[in-house]
């Protein structure tokens, strides 16, 4: 606990790596910063991401989440439930119902790593004879918009299983991976979406990590299309000119699951639309 | 070159532009549509767009014609823009981007019983006015709303 | 035909309220492939009908500057519950095109 108040108190520079404080304890203190800091933004208003924070901008996307641009995808995602495998079996045979957004990502214990709704979705298609989809963009995150969609207003409630001091490491670890600086610029995460979370980056606004991870899919008006959340952790590694990882590589995936513990508590409300 | 006056819902049209309309199933048989205004779309002035699209470029301001766009446009390439007009008798609403290398965005030819409003989403180059050309009564009118683009920071 | 087309119409304080998607590139001409440096062609819907009881009501022109995967929305009068909308496009490239029916609501 002292250890990631400290933290969060540094003005700046480099952040130690954090030991046991219990993940527990983390998640208070971490919403409780961005409430404070954003004292007029209610705990489920961050689902919604920059515009829980910057009026301007948030009169141009209620514009245009008056008929989004995902909503088209919504329905090819649906086709793609529905439709069979050439087994016969389905999506549904895999999760039973498409609205189980909310049960991802969780710690495996039985493979031993984080499990993501995507790779369940291609584990799926594996199991059932069908190839795998690309992690990025295209069919699967279609398919992921559907079942986001599915799964709105469910409670976002990851688990980190207290008897597996691996899923705790995985745990630990995305969360090094979110307060450690990388890249020619030298950011963390933690540097722009906790430090500055608000403030403008040249001309835009940026966005508290508070709810980052439950609004995917995300209708990026830049991407001119639909993509994931492993995705955008590529392109923000970019930025700060720093080596990506691979789309659900242990270092994202794990990164995935701090930061999805990070915002318990809040309703998921995928697929979303952002500039 | 001569510039022909381009009029919607009543216009007259080469026989072989009606050939290729009526073939891609576009045109039912009592409506004749005019083509598209391509001097129109290739002006590189607001007056130029105007004079494509309704043979004049004389517009009188017009506190009567309401642009609902962003102050500030989040991404240049998808900017919401809604044009409405309590004019009377509205025929024609022409919407542009005036610092685009080509201003001309959308024109829309509206039906007697079709409200004077329409909203799109259109890209914008840079900062601009957005201007939105109203016809009502044979007369032309307009009026602007300034939008800024800004150049994107982290989201690039 | 193919499902580019999405649309809602829904009679709202006595007019039909009118709202559609389209599933287009809407690609300037001025974009290059990243891979091969050469310019994407302009490729981008040129016309917009909406017709009602064999009526046009809206027909719209358009040029490259309208957004990739168009949004449109008017309104009209004279419509009621159940009438059907035809909504239509056709681009530059041959005059490629699609068209919906929907039922007003």
């Amino acid at each position: 606990m002292k250890k990631i108040l400290a933290l969060m108190a540094a003005a700046a520079v480099t952040v130690p790596l954090i030991a046991s404080a219990s993940p527990q304890q983390d998640v208070k203190l971490y919403q409780k910063y961005f409430l404070q800091k954003f004292p007029s933004v209610p705990l489920q208003e961050f689902a919604n991401g920059v515009y829980a924070v910057d009026e301007a901008h948030r009169e141009n996307w209620e514009a245009i989440e008056e008929f989004p641009p995902y909503d088209p995808m919504i329905d090819e995602g649906k086709a793609m439930w529905n439709k069979p495998f050439a087994n016969g079996k389905s999506y549904k045979s895999c999760f039973g119902k498409p609205g189980v957004a909310n049960k991802y990502p969780y710690w495996d214990a039985k493979k031993g790593m984080v499990m993501t709704l995507v790779l369940a979705v291609n584990e799926c298609r594996t199991k059932n004879g069908e190839k795998p989809l690309a992690y990025k963009k295209g069919p699967l995150a279609k398919l992921l918009a559907y079942m986001a969609f599915q799964s709105r207003g469910k409670v976002n409630r990851v688990k980190i299983p207290r008897n597996d001091p691996r899923a705790l490491a995985a745990y630990e670890k995305g969360k090094q991976f979110y307060f450690a600086r990388r890249g020619q610029l030298n950011f963390s995460c933690a540097s722009c979406h906790m430090q500055n979370a608000g403030q403008k980056i040249r001309a835009e606004v940026i966005s508290p990590s508070l709810g980052q991870s439950v609004h995917w899919p995300v209708y990026r008006s830049k991407w001119g299309e639909l993509g994931t959340l492993h995705w955008r952790f590529q392109g923000c590694n970019k930025q700060v000119r720093a080596k990506p990882f691979k789309p659900q590589s242990e270092e994202y995936r794990d990164l995935e699951y701090f930061l999805a513990y990070m915002s318990n508590g809040i309703k998921l409300n995928g697929p979303a639309a952002r500039q | 070159m001569s510039m022909k006056r381009r009029v919607f819902l009543k216009g007259t049209l080469a026989a072989s532009t009606v050939g290729v309309l009526a073939g891609a199933g576009l045109l039912a048989p009592r409506a004749v549509l005019a083509a598209w205004p391509k001097s129109a779309f290739d002006a590189t002035s607001v007056d130029g767009a105007l004079n494509g699209v309704y043979g004049s470029s004389g517009a009188a301001d017009s506190n009567s014609i309401t642009i609902k766009a962003p102050d500030i446009a989040e991404n240049g390439a998808v900017v919401p823009v809604t044009v409405e007009s309590s004019l009377p008798g509205v025929d024609s609403i022409t919407i542009m981007s005036a610092s685009n290398v080509n201003p001309m965005a959308a024109s829309f030819s509206l039906a007697a019983g079709t409200a004077a409003y329409v909203s799109t989403r259109i890209k914008m180059a840079k900062t601009s006015d957005v201007v939105a050309v109203v016809k009502s009564g044979g007369k032309l009118y307009k009026a602007a709303k300034n939008v800024k683009v800004t150049i994107g920071g982290c989201g690039g | 035909m193919g499902n580019t087309i999405k649309a809602r119409a829904k009679i709202e304080g006595g007019e039909c309220v009118v709202k559609m998607l389209i599933s287009h590139p809407m690609e300037t001409g001025q974009r290059k492939d990243k891979k091969t440096g050469k310019k994407i062609p302009a490729h981008f819907i040129q016309e917009v009908t909406c017709d009602h009881n064999g009526k046009v009501a809206l027909s719209a022109q358009w040029g490259p500057a309208i957004s990739k995967n168009p949004y449109l929305s008017f309104k009209f009068s004279g419509a009621k519950s159940g009438d059907t909308l035809k909504i239509s496009w056709a681009d530059n490239n041959q005059g490629e095109s699609d068209s919906l029916e929907t039922k007003i609501r």
